[in-house]
C-alpha cells in the first residue's frame, strides 16, 4: 500500500495535517527496532548523499542526525559554521547550490535565521530537513517529544501537556505546539510574563504565569532550558530568581501527578530549570528522548529522501 | 487517456485451501521429525501474513508442534527507494526468536520478479544467520526479473507482464480469493 508522506521537505509541524505527523510515528516505531538490533543498519538511503549544514553549533542534534544517516547507509558530508565559506562572505544560497552541484540528495539545515531552511527549499531540488532555525521551528525535536509521549501513554488526544520556561526564544516549544495542537492535546505555556508571549491564547494554549497552575493536572511537563546564549536583554532579573519560581523542584514536585512524565531537550541546567534528583528520577523520559529521537531523524530522512523521484541521475 | 482495470477471478476459497494445504505437506514432508522443531516461519508483509498464519496451523496439526512464527516488512531493503512517488507504508517486523542456526520458511502470497524475496533475504541476514532459508509462495506467477525461485508452490499460472496477481485473504480484505487483474488502456472520451 502507497504511503501518504509525498513532501521532499521536512520544514515545520505547521505545514503538516495530523495524519502526516501520525504517519512520521508510526514509521519511526519501525525504525525503533532497527536500533535494537545486532545489525543496527538498514540499507535504505544507499547510494544517497546527505549533507548535514550546521551554520549554528548543536551536538546532540547534530550527532543524533548524523548517527540516523549512517544507519540508513547514507553518505554523509558534515559542513559547520567554523569551517564554511559562509565564514569567507559566501551567501547562504551559493552555499547550498554548490552543494547541490555535487548532487547531493538531502540537506539537514540548522541556522540561527528563522525560514532559512524554507528559502533553500523552495530554490534546490535536494531535499531539505530543517534542523532548528532561529526561534521558529524544530520538527524532529518536537516529533521525538511526542513520539515519547504517544509511547508512554498510549495516546496524545486529549492529554494536558505543560511547557515551561522561555516559550519566547523557543523553537522546541512552538513546534510541540503546533504537533500537539494537532493531534488534540490540551496545551499550557508557563515562565516568566516577558517570556511567554501572550498571543498563544489564540491558538488555544493556555498561559499561566506560575508554576503551580501548570502542573496541577499535567499528564506530561516538558521543561525547557534557560538558553543563556540568547538572553540578550535581561528577561527575568536572575537565574536564582526563576530556579525559585519556575524550576522543578522536590518542593514543587507536590503539584505533579505521579504518573505524569517529566521531559526536557536537553542540554539540562542541572539545578536551574529541573533539579537533579528529578532529572535522574522515577518520571523522568529524558533519555528516551534521545533514544526516540534516533528513530525520529531516521523516518524522517526515509520518507523524505523516498519524495525525491526524478532526481536520480541515473533515470 | 484513462486507465480502468478489469478483474477475473482466477481461485475460490476452496481451491486456495487446497493450495495452502499442499504447501503444507510438502514442507512436512521434507524434514525429518527431528528437524520439525528447526523450523521458523517468516511471513512477508503484508499478505505473506495471513498465508504464514494458515501453513502454520496445518503444519502444526499435521506435525504436532507450534511452529514460531514472524513478521518481515522489506521496504527498507527496498531497491526503488526514490524512484517511485511515495514509499509504501512500513508495517511490523517482529522476529520473536533467535535465527541462527534455524530453518526459515520464507512466505509470501505471490512470487513475481523475485526482487521482493532478494531483499527479504538480506533483510533477514541482518538478524542473523540460519542454517536454511527456504521460499514457499501460493502462487507463481512467472516473469522472474532475479534469479530465484521457490522451494513450495501452491499453484502456478504464468501470467503476461502487465497483468497482476491480487491474493485476498479474510484478515486483510475480507474475503479468501485470487484475482487476476488487467489494466486496459481506453481512448480518450
Amino acid at each position: 500500500m502507497e504511503g501518504i508522506w509525498k513532501k521532499k521537505d521536512l520544514l515545520s509541524l505547521y505545514d503538516l495535517s495530523p495524519e502526516e505527523i501520525t504517519y512520521i510515528l508510526d514509521t519511526a516505531e519501525e525504525f525503533k527496532k532497527v536500533s535494537q538490533r545486532k545489525v543496527k543498519k538498514v540499507p535504505a538511503l544507499r547510494g544517497k548523499t546527505v549533507v548535514n549544514l550546521f551554520v549554528e553549533p548543536s551536538t546532540r542534534t547534530r550527532m543524533s542526525f548524523e548517527l540516523a544517516e549512517q544507519r540508513l547507509s547514507a553518505d554523509i558530508i558534515n559542513i559547520s559554521a567554523e569551517t564554511s565559506s559562509l565564514k569567507k562572505g559566501e551567501t547562504l544560497l551559493d552555499t547550498a547550490k554548490n552543494i547541490e552541484a555535487l548532487q547531493v540528495d538531502l540537506i539537514v539545515i540548522r541556522h540561527s535565521a528563522a525560514g532559512a531552511p524554507n528559502f533553500l527549499a523552495k530554490r534546490l531540488k535536494a531535499g531539505i530537513l530543517n534542523a532548528g532555525d532561529g526561534s521558529h521551528s524544530h520538527p524532529t525535536q518536537a516529533l521525538l517529544d511526542i513520539f515519547t509521549i504517544r509511547e508512554k501513554k498510549g495516546k496524545i488526544k486529549g492529554l494536558n501537556v505543560s511547557i515551561v520556561g522561555d516559550i519566547l526564544h523557543s523553537r522546541v516549544a512552538r513546534s510541540n505546539i503546533w504537533g500537539l495542537l494537532k493531534l488534540g492535546a490540551n496545551v499550557t505555556i508557563a515562565g516568566p510574563s516577558t517570556l511567554v508571549p501572550r498571543e498563544f491564547t489564540q491558538i488555544g494554549v493556555r498561559v499561566c504565569d506560575n508554576l503551580r497552575d501548570a502542573l496541577e493536572g499535567a499528564d506530561v511537563i516538558n521543561l525547557l532550558r534557560i538558553q543563556h546564549e540568547r538572553q540578550q536583554a535581561s528577561y527575568f532579573p536572575s537565574i536564582s530568581e526563576y530556579t525559585n519560581i519556575f524550576g522543578l523542584n522536590k518542593e514543587s514536585m507536590r503539584y505533579v501527578k505521579p504518573d505524569a512524565l517529566i521531559m526536557h531537550p536537553g542540554p539540562i541546567n542541572r539545578g536551574v530549570e529541573l533539579d537533579s534528583s528529578i532529572a535522574d528520577g522515577p518520571q523522568s523520559v529524558i533519555l528516551e528522548q534521545v533514544t526516540n529521537g534516533l528513530a525520529i531523524r531516521m523516518a524522517a530522512l526515509f520518507l523524505v529522501a523516498g519524495c525525491l523521484k526524478g532526481r536520480d541521475t541515473s533515470q | 487517456m484513462e486507465t480502468a482495470s478489469s478483474r477475473t477471478l482466477l481461485f475460490d476459497k476452496a481451491l486456495m485451501d487446497t493450495a495452502i494445504l499442499s504447501v503444507a505437506q510438502s514442507i512436512v514432508s521434507e524434514y525429518s521429525p527431528k528437524d520439525i522443531p528447526r523450523l521458523a516461519f517468516i511471513g512477508i508483509q503484508l499478505r505473506g501474513v495471513p498465508f504464514t498464519e494458515r501453513l502454520v496451523k496445518i503444519i502444526g496439526k499435521l506435525t504436532e508442534s507450534t511452529p514460531e512464527i514472524g513478521t518481515l516488512d522489506i521496504t527498507m531493503y527496498r531497491d526503488d527507494i526514490g524512484m517511485r512517488k511515495a514509499l509504501p507504508v512500513i508495517y511490523e517486523t517482529k522476529i520473536p526468536f533467535d535465527i541462527n542456526d534455524r530453518i526459515i520458511i520464507l512466505v509470501d502470497d505471490v512470487l513475481h520478479t523475485g526482487r521482493t524475496i532478494r531483499a527479504a533475504l538480506d533483510a533477514i541476514t541482518d538478524y542473523g544467520r540460519p542454517s536454511y532459508i527456504k521460499l514457499a509462495a501460493l502462487i507463481d506467477r512467472g516473469m522472474r526479473e532475479f534469479p530465484i525461485t521457490a522451494d513450495y508452490v501452491g499453484k502456478t499460472c504464468i501470467l503476461s507482464g502487465e497483468k497482476r496477481i491480487r491474493v485476498s485473504w479474510t484478515e486483510t480484505d475480507d474475503e479468501d480469493a485470487v484475482y487476476q487483474i488487467e489494466k486496459k488502456t481506453q481512448g480518450t472520451k
